[in-house]
This record gives structure tokens, sequence and C-alpha cells, in this order.
């Protein structure tokens, strides 16, 4: 069975689902990303759903939830390059994905967590303004 | 249709065809008023002669199998007269024609019993007119339902105002085949040049009702789905008054008059600002 790899990049974690999801694939995701987020204390989690191209009410709720659910463990959930056919028909199911952030891409969606997400520890030689502190 | 139908208008045909044919070619050719050669015409009228003399004068309704010939032949001609742009009477004529041709020979004959063939000539006669009139109007609509789906294509541009800003300006109603193809082309440009904000310009939809709305919400919520705000301008203030009384919410999604607001809200949001030259 294909399991949907999670990545740790520093305080957050980066889902890629590269497959057309299978409905037990995306109940597994669900499962290990609930399990990493407390695992890693992550902050962050970035959902990149660009390969994705076909998206049914059940896929699309379970990207619903499992950013619910993120978002219970105290980790900003952002989803990326969605692709406009998948987009058009989640809009067209109903689901709007209300209370999920959505970016273009893995970059921008980097760029909002990392704005949004205050993290608590800040590592040695780096001051929190980036360094333009006088 | 007579118990004993008569056959007569068969031999009728077949006596004088080179007379019925050249008349009927020549009324059929005054109609068209000149607009197509002679000689197409004298074949389109004798294979529809020829057509009509498969069925022996034995059948008097079309749909039979006897003139599976003839009917394909209309079909062919319905369609083309509606591709050259010939209006319905004008198609028609060229059927209707013969009418008068045969009319014309019988009062020289001045025979009762020719008249009574006449008239059974006569159902065919018109039962042929409109069946070619129906393929006619098919092919029109054939046509009209291209031209649409051209105009659907042609009146979606999305235009980049700015890095990171589109604008769509829509001009016309807006049904839901059209918003499909709207909302499908703004996300691709999204997509494409990876803008974050999308301004609607409704300025040239000329009414806004619910549906519309719907169309409009509809389309703001896929492209909040991809990562982009959209903003919509150009509400005019008819149609605000109309949004309000049909008690429209547009939620949270942010309107603006005119397209350069629109334009200046975008900018700031994606942290520019307009200065001018001291």
């Amino acid at each position: 069975m294909e399991r949907i790899p999670i990545l740790r990049i520093g305080e957050m974690l980066l889902v890629s689902i590269q497959v057309d999801l299978q409905d037990h694939t995306a109940l597994m995701l669900q499962d290990d990303l609930s399990n990493r987020i407390v695992e890693t204390g992550a902050k962050g989690v970035l959902i990149d759903i660009s390969a994705l191209e076909i998206v049914d009410s059940f896929i699309g709720r379970m990207i619903s939830t499992t950013a619910a659910v993120s978002r219970v463990l105290d980790a900003e959930t952002v989803v990326v390059g969605m692709q406009p056919a998948v987009a058009i028909t989640l809009v067209e199911l109903g689901l709007t994905l209300s209370g999920v952030r959505t970016a273009l891409d893995v970059d921008r969606g980097l760029r909002m967590l990392r704005d949004s997400v205050e993290f608590p520890v800040v590592e040695r030689g780096v001051t929190p303004d980036d360094g333009r502190a006088d | 249709m007579s118990p004993q139908p008569d056959h007569q208008w068969i031999d009728l045909l077949r006596e004088n065809e080179d007379e019925v044919i050249a008349a009927w070619t020549a009324a059929a050719e005054a109609s068209l008023a000149g607009r197509m050669t002679g000689s197409d015409l004298a074949n389109d009228i004798r294979e529809i002669y020829n057509g009509l003399l498969a069925g022996e004068g034995a059948e008097t309704d079309i749909r039979s199998s006897v003139y599976d010939g003839l009917r394909a032949l209309l079909n062919d001609l319905g369609r083309t007269r509606a591709r050259q742009g010939f209006s319905p009477t004008e198609a028609a004529t060229s059927i209707f024609a013969l009418k008068q041709v045969v009319l014309d020979l019988l009062g020289r004959r001045g025979d009762l019993a020719a008249y009574r063939a006449f008239a059974n000539l006569s159902i065919i006669v018109d039962d042929l007119g409109l069946y070619m009139l129906e393929t006619y109007a098919n092919a029109r609509e054939t046509v009209i339902a291209q031209q649409a789906e051209t105009l659907l294509e042609l009146s979606t541009p999305v235009v980049k105002l700015w890095d990171n800003i589109v604008a769509l300006p829509l001009v016309g109603t807006l049904d839901s085949a059209r918003t499909q193809v709207v909302m499908e082309a703004l996300l691709q440009a999204l997509v494409d040049t990876g803008s974050e904000h999308a301004i609607i310009d409704i300025t040239g939809v000329p009414a806004v009702d619910t549906q519309v709305a719907q169309h409009l919400l509809k389309t703001v919520q896929a492209a909040r789905l991809l990562g982009a705000e959209c903003i919509v301008s150009g509400i005019r203030p008819q149609i605000a008054q109309t949004v309000v009384a049909l008690g429209i919410e547009f939620g949270d999604i942010h309107t603006k008059a005119n397209l350069s607001d629109a334009m200046l809200l975008a900018m700031r949001r994606s942290g520019l600002d307009i200065v001018g030259r001291s």
C-alpha cells in the first residue's frame, strides 16, 4: 500500500501528494499527519496538491478535515498548488474549504507560514527581525 | 389521401420530362436571384425529379423507403442552402416551383382527371418542401450554435495589469456555460502567471441577478482555493441598487466602483504604493 511521504522542514511539515489519492491512502495520510505533528511539534503544515488532478467529494472533504485536524493540533495549515480543474470541481461540489488557507505554490505557502507562525525558539545567531537590528 | 390513389401525375411528368425540368429550373432560378448558376440548379432539379419518379407514383408518404434517395438529397440541399445563406422561402421555392409548372401543363390540357392527379402530386410536393425546410432549420441551428461557441471564446480575455495582478473584463450576459469558460480562463491565468490578485470587472455586464451573482461567487471561491484573492469592480449605481434589492450577499468579497480603485487595492495588498513625483 502506498503512503504519502511527510517531510520535515524545520518547524514545518511538507506533505506532497504526487499520486491520485485513493480513499484509503487519504485516510492513512490523515492518521500519519496527525501523529507526525504531535511527534515533531510542528507549527506549520504545507499540503502540496499540485499533482492532484482528480478529486471527488470524499477527497475534497478529506483535505478539509486534514487541515482542520492540523489546526486543532496547533499547526497552521496551507493547501498549495491546487489545479484550476480541481478548484472548479470543489466549488461545484460546494466544498469551499472555508478556514483552510491556500497559496499558489510551495514557495508562497512557505512564506505565508513564516509570516504568520510565531516560532517560539529562535536559533542562536539569528535575531528575530532578520538581522536588521542596529 | 384518396382510397384509390391516382398515379396519373407520374405519366404526366414522364411525357413532358424535358419541358417540366426546364420550366422548373427557370422558376427556381428566378427565386434565387442569380445567386446560383443555372447548370448547378438544373442538376439539383434533375436529381429531385429522378428521386420523385423512383416512387413510381404509388407512394404518397415521403417517409417510405422508395424515397430514401430523395430524402438524402433534400437533406443535402437543405444544409447547403442554409450554409449559402438563402432564406427559407428561397430554399423551399425550388421545390414548390414544380407545382406551378405542372399546373400550367394541365391548364393547357384541360383534363379533369389530370387535375385529380395533380392534387396527389401536390401532397407529395408539399411534404418534400416541408422536409427540406426542416433540414434547413436544423443546419441553421448548427451554424448559430457554432457562432455562440466562437463568441464564448472571444469574450474571455484575461489581461495582466501588473506583476501579481490580472484583470478579467467581462462583457455581455453571464450564464452558466459562459461562467464555466470564464472561470477556467481566469484560474488558468492565475496559475500560469503566478498572480495572487485578480480583478473581475463587470462594467460590461448589463444586469446582475441572483444567478449572475452566484456565478461570480463561485469564481471567487475557486480562485481562493488556488490561493488568489479576487476583487469585483465596475459595479454601476443601478447594479448596486439591484444587488441590494435582491438581497444578494457578496460576503467578504471586496467590491469597488471602478477598475482603478480595484487596481489600487490590489497593489496595496501586494505591498506596492503609487507615489506622485514631487
